[in-house]
């Protein structure tokens, strides 16, 4: 006699027989008889026994419990991932199992729901990028870049790829990984010590010493440091006039103020969704963006595109995944990428968000941002013993502080230990810089937060 | 109980709303949400002129291109696409290959803990024990699962779980001075993404023919066999759902010829304490929590891809790996063998901590029966289609294990117009079309959780559509889903993938 399962409704010992009976098997072993007897296990799994729902989440509960998270201990970190409020109705949207358990639409007539969804999450994130044609997303941001600096390479057929200091160290070293195996060079361009932002001449010399060989420049916008690049519009002039592509990161939220990628001549524009009402939830599930200029670059591009279309007999707009023939399903080896499984659910958080923000929502929200993190700085930079904001750069969002008496990972520990998480060394990939952290600052935090952060600033440094 | 399966009749029409695109709807000055704003900080900004925070030559020109909508108007837009879409929870969706099994709910409710949620990925180690500790012992039941030495868990998807895998046999190959192997073997049935991860690796990818059984034989693998053999990929049991029975001896022959094995893991869910691709001699596998360990599709994805490896190959996995000392976790980047970071953080860690209580919830007996009731079901559903229209192309009357193909008789596009058909019913259509080897293929893989009673049901519609495709009446089907058939031809034109250019 079997116990059952919920999971599990033909785990009974009358609906097994039945079956058995019906495939002509006198047991359930009959069916794994093809396995070559050396390889079977023939001993039970060294893992726990099954457990009851409850049993199982009172203790995943009280193991989460162990976690320190807002508002018993705040969190100032940035970095590629965001601390912002996720409307009720966003979580609301995504716990439709309709979309959460659904896959991939390979049958669209049965799937228009999620493919609506993702058409509309392509359309405004093209929007807000400037861009012409977004994919309906990448893992994360990081894998993004990795991607667009390789298709640069493919489209360009050149081997060199500069990317700017001033970029995250995720991203930096998921671009080694991606673009090692096509023998891509990866070439460093410096930031203005003062500025915070790019700096021309270096860029110069290191177009002039790649002799025509760059594929394409990768900078962040605003970068590493919440820097915002005034000299973007230079930077892309100088990386065109060579030959090459421009690819930019971005935090979306920033684009509520900022220019978009292609008011400055952007090509492939990356960044990570996750600030568009999806958890930071420890480093995933998050969402890369992956858009470009145009058609052209468009059939050299990773990842699902949503297409708009008719029923056959033109009563209906419909929608289907389209220009399939570059995807690994079809293409194989030949393939733009390897991509399949995506982040679908993630692209309908961020419609869902930019939709329920809408054009004022999200204007004040990056108002805000600017606001409060400019009111954090403010506040950090009467401390003694600090420099904030180190750069003179404008900024958004997240700002860097130097620290001129205590090492940053010190300070790192001792505001974990006082309740706030903030600061995260900078020291270790930036040792031009001296000892510094980033501090993140958005809508979710009040000036009380920010007291809070000072305070305990205040004693570490 | 009648063991007459019960009749295929109509039984579903799936809503359809005439739904505008959100461009279309709302009116000027409406919004969603209120951004919160402090009221302290906002003073500070209005004395201080906070248009000034940004130099006006850097902010963006015009309006922000949203649409303005109310909270309730946006929730019912997305309401009504969700009815527009099928998923598990509504029905069967029984897709070759994909694993579209039951996603316990108890599952989403721990990882909407904002133990889980509000965890940032950067913070101090000291501070998220709890999801260290589980991460940790997540790792070590994969290895128990799978027959491997160590996993690392931050590979985002199942494609970039193989990516890091062929990078991993690439890099051990060079550290041994042996990397002039440049050539990665691969079954013609495997799924599209091993040849894409090899080729994205810098391999060239050698395709190795199955033979009339639909099987990698050990003759056809030596025969591709060179002294530029870095590995081999192989799926097992394999896109058709048939246990390599060579696999042992296919593992040696390029263990001989210097290569390495790598087991793409879609299919574990026919092998849970069945046998282990450790024992089968591969070096390196991933597996598709998404799939096996019945973490949601997400419509498309989030997903998690772990990798694991063998002795000689644990030193090269993607970092961070969460390590133990003492009762302390910590994520270790310092690894100097390792083919580095595919994911900008950690991991899919919302995923990661779903497929643990999946484990937990199961245990070891569940898990060996989740693989036993995979099997039989398949099999089942197998055993009760009508031969005459659906043939049993490759296996030699070897026992299927997970997923079943058949081959629609007739030729003439008859796998896809069944498909089509079958969403008439009330439930998804499988794989077609795949494994590229099998003609009119139909990829059935109907997963544990489906009752005899909906496997029955499934049977008798795909014999009764057998039935109407032989007599011509399958032609513009569907007609019960939200909209009928699409154009795919027109949705191709590059002035279709947004609103407005």
């Amino acid at each position: 006699m079997v116990e059952a399962h919920p999971f599990l409704p033909n785990l009974e010992d009358e609906t097994i027989e039945r079956m058995l009976k019906q495939v002509k098997a006198s047991s359930i072993a009959d069916l794994f008889e093809d396995i070559p007897e050396g390889l079977r296990l023939k001993r039970k799994l060294a893992i726990p026994d099954g457990q009851g729902e409850a049993m199982v989440r009172r203790e995943l509960y009280a193991r989460l419990g162990k976690n320190k998270t807002p508002p018993d201990q705040l969190c100032f970190l940035g970095g590629g991932v965001y601390p912002h409020y996720i409307p009720a109705a966003v979580d609301s949207i995504l716990s439709r199992q309709e979309f959460y358990t659904a896959y991939t639409p390979y049958q669209p007539e049965i799937s228009q729901g999620m493919l609506q969804a993702l058409f509309e999450y392509q359309s405004m994130m093209c929007d807000l990028l400037g861009m012409q044609v977004c994919n309906s997303s990448m893992y994360d941001w990081a894998s993004a870049a990795g991607e667009a600096v390789r298709m640069a390479a493919r489209v360009k057929n050149r081997g060199t790829i500069l990317v700017a200091k001033s970029v995250g160290e995720g991203r930096l070293e998921v671009i080694k990984t991606y673009a090692e195996p096509m023998g891509v060079k990866l070439q460093p361009v410096e930031f203005d010590p003062k500025s915070g932002g790019i700096d021309l001449a270096s860029l110069k010399s290191k177009l002039a010493s790649a002799g025509g060989d760059v594929a394409a420049l990768y900078l962040e916008n605003p970068n590493v440091f919440g820097v915002i690049e005034e000299q973007v519009d230079g930077a892309v002039e100088m990386v065109h006039a060579a030959g090459g592509l421009v690819i930019v990161g971005v935090n979306p939220i920033s684009l509520s103020v900022l220019r978009e990628p292609a008011s400055y001549g952007a090509d492939v524009a990356v960044g990570e969704g996750q600030p568009l009402g999806v958890p930071m939830n420890f480093g995933g599930p998050h969402m890369g963006i992956f858009a470009v200029k145009d058609i052209g670059l468009a059939r050299s591009m990773p990842g699902r595109l949503i297409g708009m279309t008719t029923t056959k007999d033109g009563s209906e707009k419909a929608f289907c995944m389209v220009l399939q023939t570059r995807e690994q399903h079809i293409r194989r080896e030949a393939a733009t990428s390897n991509i399949c499984t995506n982040q679908a659910l993630l692209a309908l958080a961020a419609a869902a968000y930019m939709s329920l923000l809408g054009k004022n929502g999200f204007k004040k929200l990056g108002e805000v941002n600017l606001a409060n993190s400019h009111y954090a700085a403010e506040r950090i930079g009467e401390l003694h013993g600090v420099k904030a904001p180190l750069f003179t750069g404008p900024f958004f969002g997240e700002f860097t502080v130097g620290y001129e008496r205590r090492k940053a990972p010190w300070v790192f520990s001792e505001l974990a230990k006082r309740g706030v998480m903030g600061g995260y060394p900078l020291t270790q990939h930036f040792t031009q810089i001296g000892e510094a952290g980033s501090f993140c600052v958005t809508e979710v935090h009040s000036s009380a937060d920010i007291g809070r952060l000072v305070d305990a600033l205040g004693e570490v440094v | 109980m009648d063991d007459a399966p019960p009749k295929p009749r109509r039984r579903f029409r799936q809503a359809f709303w005439d739904e505008p695109l959100l461009s279309e709807i709302g009116r000027k000055g409406r919004l969603g949400f209120l951004v919160p704003e402090d009221p302290k900080i906002k003073e500070w900004a209005k004395a201080k002129g906070g248009e000034r925070f940004v130099p006006s030559a850097l902010r963006r020109g015009g309006d922000t291109p949203l649409p303005e909508l109310s909270e309730l108007q946006v929730l019912r837009h997305f309401n009504r696409l969700s009815q527009m879409n099928f998923s598990v929870e509504t029905g069967m969706y029984p897709l070759g290959s994909c694993t579209m099994k039951y996603n316990p709910k108890v599952s989403e409710a721990i990882a909407s803990s904002p133990k889980m949620r509000e965890a940032h990925p950067l913070q101090h180690d000291s501070t998220v024990q709890g999801l260290l500790q589980i991460f940790y012992e997540l790792s070590g039941m994969l290895c128990e699962i799978t027959g491997m030495k160590r996993f690392a868990l931050s590979t985002a998807a199942g494609a970039q779980g193989e990516f890091a895998g062929v990078l991993m046999i690439r890099k051990y190959l060079r550290d041994q001075g042996r990397g002039d192997r440049t050539e990665i073997l691969v079954a013609d049935s495997a799924h599209g993404t091993n040849p894409a991860s090899a080729a994205m690796a810098g391999f060239e990818v050698v395709k190795v023919p199955s033979d009339e059984s639909g099987l990698a034989t050990i003759e056809s693998v030596k025969a591709k066999l060179t002294p530029r053999t870095a590995g081999m990929m192989l799926t097992v049991p394999n896109t058709l759902g048939l246990f390599e029975p060579d696999v042992s001896e296919i593992s040696k022959a390029v263990h001989d010829a210097g290569g390495m094995m790598y087991y793409d893991g879609a299919n574990m869910n026919a092998l849970l304490g069945k046998a282990r691709p450790g024992d089968m001699g591969f070096d390196v596998v991933h597996l598709n929590l998404h799939k096996t360990f019945a973490t949601p599709h997400g419509g498309g994805g989030p997903g998690a891809g772990p990798v694991g490896a063998s002795a000689a190959l644990e030193d090269y996995l993607p970092v961070p790996m969460v390590e133990k000392t003492g009762d302390d976790y910590r994520l270790d980047y310092a690894r100097p063998k390792s083919i580095g970071r595919l994911k900008g953080f950690y991991a899919n860690s919302a995923i990661l901590l779903r497929a643990y209580s999946y484990i937990r919830l199961l245990g070891a007996d569940g898990l060996d029966n989740v693989s036993s009731l995979a099997v039989l079901g398949a099999n089942y559903l197998l055993s009760k289609l009508n031969t005459q229209g659906y043939s049993i192309p490759v296996g030699g009357g070897i026992r299927r294990k997970h997923e079943a193909i058949v081959s629609v008789r007739g030729g003439h596009g008859g796998a896809g117009k069944i498909a089509k058909a079958l969403l008439d019913y009330g439930v998804h259509s499988p794989t077609v079309y795949f494994p590229l080897t099998v003609e009119e293929a139909l990829m059935i893989e109907p997963t544990e959780t489906e009752t005899i009673e909906s496997l029955d049901d499934y049977a008798e519609v795909l014999n009764s559509l057998f039935e109407k495709l032989k007599a011509g009446e399958l032609e513009d089907e569907p007609k019960n889903t939200s909209i009928g058939r699409i154009d795919e031809v027109k949705a191709s034109h590059p002035l279709t993938l947004k609103v407005k250019w």
